[in-house]
C-alpha cells in the first residue's frame, strides 16, 4: 500500500525554470493560504454531501469543540517558530485538569484554581526551557521528560476520574454567545483572543521578531545581539502557559480532571501547526496558520460524524495522509527557495 | 575507580545494579530463577522476556540515531505487524496450522519492511526532518492497524504463533532468544565490519561522508528499514504474547521507551557514535524500572514519574554543558592550583 501513497515527485526532480516572476505574491502567506483553500474545499465538498452541513453553526461547532486545541497549537507554534518541539502540552492538559479539579473538590475559590494552573504550567515550561538553553539538551527529549513528568503528577493526584462540581466552572461550561441565530461558547472568545494576542506579539514586539530570527539561525541570531537565551527560554514559558489554559479549557468542556484525558493531543497540535503551513525546522509561519490547521483537523472529525458510514480511523489516516502532503509541498516549496 | 567511572557504560550498569539492589531488598527472594516443567521462572526471566519487544525495536532505533534520525513511527509499524498476522489467521480454515503462522508471520514482516522503506524514502531520498517524516505513519499508522482488524481485537489460536512472545527453548523464552540474536547479529555487522563506522560518520556529517565516498543515502535508508523489521519482529511478539491484536493498544508508546533506551544506554541524540551494549542495558533498566514500582509498593502508574527523573538525570550526566559546570565545581581549588604554577 505504501508503493501506491508514494507521490509521483519525479517532475520536480528535474527543476525547470519557473516560466515567470511577474507576480511576486508575499510568499510567506502561500501555506496559509493553501491551508485555507483546503478548510473552505472541504467544507465546500462536505456541504454539497451532506444535509446540513453549510450551516454556519457547523463551523462554529468545530471551533467550539476545538478551542482548546487552538489555544494549544498556538503555544505550539511559538516553540516550532524557534526550531524547537514541544511534547509535554498534551500531559500538561491532563494535569491541569487534574489540578483544576481535585483543588476544586478541595474548596478553593474558582479564581485561585485558575491561577494556581496556569502557574503550574508557566513554571513547567520555564524549567524545561533553562534546561533545554543552558544545558544544550535536544527539546524533544527535554519535552519527553516534561511529558512523563506531567503525567506521573497527574496519577500522583488521583487515578480515578474526578468530577468538577464548581458552580463558576459548571456557569461558564453552560454559557453561550449568541451571534445572530448561532452561538458559541466563551472558550471560543478565550481561543480567539489568544489568537490575537499572539499575532501581535509575533509581527508586533521584539520579542516576536527574535522568535522568528531565532528560528532562522541562532548562531546569526546571536551574533546580532540578539537575546537568544530570553528568546527561546520564553517560547517554552508560552507554550507552558498556553497548555495549562487549553488545560483549562479542556476541564470545563470535560467538567471533570483526568490523568487519560488530552493522551495523544500532542500530535494533533503539532500536526495543525504543520498543516498551518509553519516549518519544523523553525523561522517560517503564521500563527493563523495554525488556527486554520486545527480547523481542517475539526472538519475532518465533523465529515465523519456526518456521514455515519465512515469508522472513526479514517481520521487518524486523513491526518496523516494531509501530514505528508503538506510536509512533501514545505520540502519542494523550501528547495525551491534555495 | 576514576577510570571505572569515566567509562561510558559505568552509569547505566550503576543504575541498572541500584534497581536491582533495591529489588532484592524489597523482596528477599528476587533473584530466585526456579526450573518448572523445563522452563526457567523468576523475576529476572520476566523482566526479560517482558522487556524482549522493547530491545529489539531499542536495537534498531540506536542505529537511526546514530545517523542523526529518529523513528516514532514504530509504535505503529508494532500495531500493523500485529493486525497483519492476526487478521490473516484469523481469517483461515486451517487457523491453527503452523505454515498458515509461517506465512502470516513472514507477510506482516514484508509489511513492515515496506513501511521501513516508505519512512526511509521521506527521510534520505526527500530529506525531511526524520521526526516529521515518521510522524506521518505515526499518526496514520495506528488508523491502518484498525482499517486492517475493522476496530476489532482479533483473537488467535495458533500453537507455533504463540511460540514467539511466550513459548520456551532450552528453558529460555523464546522473545528473548530472538532479541539476543538480533543483538548479536547487529553488533557483528556494526562492529566486525565497516558499517558501524560508516553509520557513526553518516551521523556525524552526512555531507562530509558523502563526499568522503560514503553512501549516506542508502546507510541512512537502511536503518530505517531495520528499525521498521525489528519493530516487525517486536509486534510479532507482543501479540503472541497475548494471542490477540488490538490495534489500539499494541505498542502503545514503544517508541518513547525504546529512545529511552537508547538515550540511557548512552548514545547522544545528536547522532555519531552508538553503543549497542549500552542499549542492552538501557532497555533491560527501563523494564526492571517497570517492575520494581509495583514491586515496592508504589502504584504502577506513577511510572512515568520515575522515568521523567531517569531521563532528566541521564541527560544531564551527558550533557558536556552539565557536566562542565559539575566539573568546575569539583576541581575548582586544583585548578587555581595549576594556574598558580
Amino acid at each position: 500500500m505504501t508503493t501506491v501513497l508514494a507521490p509521483p515527485d519525479s517532475p520536480t526532480g528535474s527543476p525547470a525554470p519557473r516560466p515567470s516572476r511577474g507576480f511576486t505574491f508575499p510568499t510567506r502567506f502561500l501555506p496559509v493560504i493553501a491551508t485555507f483553500a483546503l478548510f473552505v474545499g472541504m467544507f465546500g465538498i462536505g456541504s454539497i454531501r451532506y444535509e446540513g452541513f453549510s450551516s454556519p453553526q457547523v463551523v462554529l461547532n468545530v471551533l467550539v469543540d476545538n478551542s482548546f486545541l487552538i489555544v494549544l497549537a498556538v503555544g505550539m507554534t511559538f516553540v516550532i517558530l524557534t526550531g524547537g518541539i514541544d511534547l509535554s502540552v498534551g500531559s500538561v492538559v491532563a494535569l491541569s485538569t487534574m489540578i483544576a479539579a481535585a483543588t476544586l473538590k478541595a474548596g478553593w475559590p474558582a479564581p485561585l484554581v485558575i491561577l494556581a494552573v496556569l502557574l503550574t504550567g508557566s513554571i513547567l515550561g520555564l524549567l524545561m526551557g533553562l534546561v533545554i538553553h543552558y544545558f544544550e539538551i535536544q527539546p524533544f527529549i527535554v519535552t519527553l521528560a516534561g511529558m512523563f513528568l506531567a503525567r506521573g503528577l497527574c496519577y500522583l493526584i488521583d487515578v480515578e476520574s474526578i468530577p468538577i462540581k464548581d458552580e463558576t466552572f459548571q456557569s461558564i461550561a453552560q454559557g453561550t454567545i449568541y451571534i445572530g441565530d448561532y452561538y458559541i461558547t466563551p472558550a471560543v472568545v478565550v481561543a480567539l483572543v489568544v489568537l490575537a494576542i499572539a499575532a501581535v506579539v509575533l509581527h508586533m514586539t521584539r520579542f516576536g521578531r527574535t522568535v522568528y530570527a531565532v528560528g532562522g539561525s541562532e548562531q546569526s541570531a546571536m551574533l546580532m545581539g540578539l537575546s537568544v537565551a530570553r528568546t527561546k527560554v520564553g517560547v517554552y514559558v508560552i507554550s507552558g502557559f498556553c497548555s495549562s489554559l487549553a488545560g483549562l479549557l479542556f476541564s470545563i468542556y470535560m467538567l471533570s480532571g483526568y490523568s487519560l484525558h488530552a493522551v495523544g493531543m500532542e500530535l494533533d497540535a503539532i500536526a495543525a501547526v504543520v498543516i498551518g503551513g509553519t516549518l519544523l525546522t523553525g523561522g517560517s509561519g503564521l500563527v493563523i496558520g495554525s488556527a486554520l490547521g486545527v480547523l481542517v483537523l475539526g472538519t475532518i472529525q465533523t465529515f465523519i460524524s456526518f456521514d455515519g458510514t465512515l469508522s472513526s480511523w479514517w481520521t487518524k489516516i486523513t491526518i496523516g495522509v494531509l501530514l505528508l502532503v503538506f510536509v512533501v509541498m514545505q520540502r519542494l516549496f523550501t528547495r525551491r527557495a534555495v | 575507580m576514576r577510570n571505572l567511572a569515566k567509562h561510558a557504560l559505568f552509569w547505566p550498569l550503576f543504575a541498572l545494579a541500584l534497581l536491582l539492589v533495591v529489588n532484592v531488598v524489597a523482596t528477599p527472594s528476587f533473584f530466585s530463577i526456579r526450573v518448572q516443567d523445563g522452563h526457567l521462572y523468576g523475576s529476572l526471566i520476566d523482566i526479560l522476556r517482558n522487556g524482549a519487544p522493547t530491545l529489539l525495536i531499542a536495537l534498531g532505533m540506536t542505529l537511526v540515531i546514530a545517523t542523526r534520525g529518529i523513528d516514532l513511527s514504530v509504535g505503529a509499524i508494532v500495531a500493523i505487524a500485529a493486525a497483519v498476522a492476526c487478521t490473516y489467521m484469523a481469517g483461515a480454515p486451517d487457523e491453527s496450522s503452523a505454515g498458515r503462522a509461517i506465512v502470516a508471520m513472514s507477510m506482516a514482516v514484508g509489511v513492515c519492511i515496506l513501511l521501513g522503506l516508505w519512512n526511509g524514502f521521506l527521510v534520505s531520498v526527500l530529506g525531511i526532518q526524520p521526526i516529521i517524516a515518521t510522524l506521518v505513519l505515526m499518526t496514520a499508522g495506528r488508523g491502518l492497524a484498525m482499517l486492517i482488524t475493522d476496530g476489532q481485537i482479533i483473537t488467535v489460536n495458533n500453537a507455533l504463533f504463540k511460540k514467539v512472545g511466550a513459548g520456551f527453548v532450552l528453558g529460555l523464552p523464546v522473545a528473548i532468544l530472538i532479541a539476543l540474536a538480533v543483538f548479536a547479529i547487529t553488533a557483528v555487522l556494526t562492529r566486525r565490519t565497516a558499517l558501524g563506522m560508516l553509520i557513526e560518520s553518516v551521523g556525524i556529517n552526512p555531507e562530509a561522508s558523502r563526499l568522503a565516498g560514503v553512501r549516506a543515502r542508502t546507510i541512512t535508508w537502511t536503518v530505517y528499514v531495520f528499525v521498521a523489521f525489528c519493530a516487525g519482529i517486536a509486534g510479532l511478539m507482543i501479540a503472541s504474547n497475548t494471542s490477540a491484536a488490538d490495534a489500539n493498544s499494541a505498542g502503545l508508546w514503544i517508541e518513547l521507551d525504546a529512545i529511552l533506551a537508547v538515550v540511557i544506554g548512552g548514545t547522544s541524540l545528536a547522532g555519531g557514535r552508538f553503543s549497542l551494549t549500552g542499549t542492552l542495558i538501557g532497555a533491560m533498566f527501563i523494564q526492571t524500572l517497570a517492575t520494581t514500582i509495583p514491586t515496592i509498593g508504589i502504584p504502577a502508574e506513577t511510572n512515568y514519574l520515575f522515568k521523567a527523573i531517569v531521563v532528566i538525570v541521564v541527560c544531564l550526566l551527558q550533557s558536556p554543558k552539565a557536566r562542565a559546570v559539575l566539573n568546575v565545581r569539583r576541581s575548582s581549588p586544583r585548578l587555581a592550583k595549576g594556574t598558580a604554577a
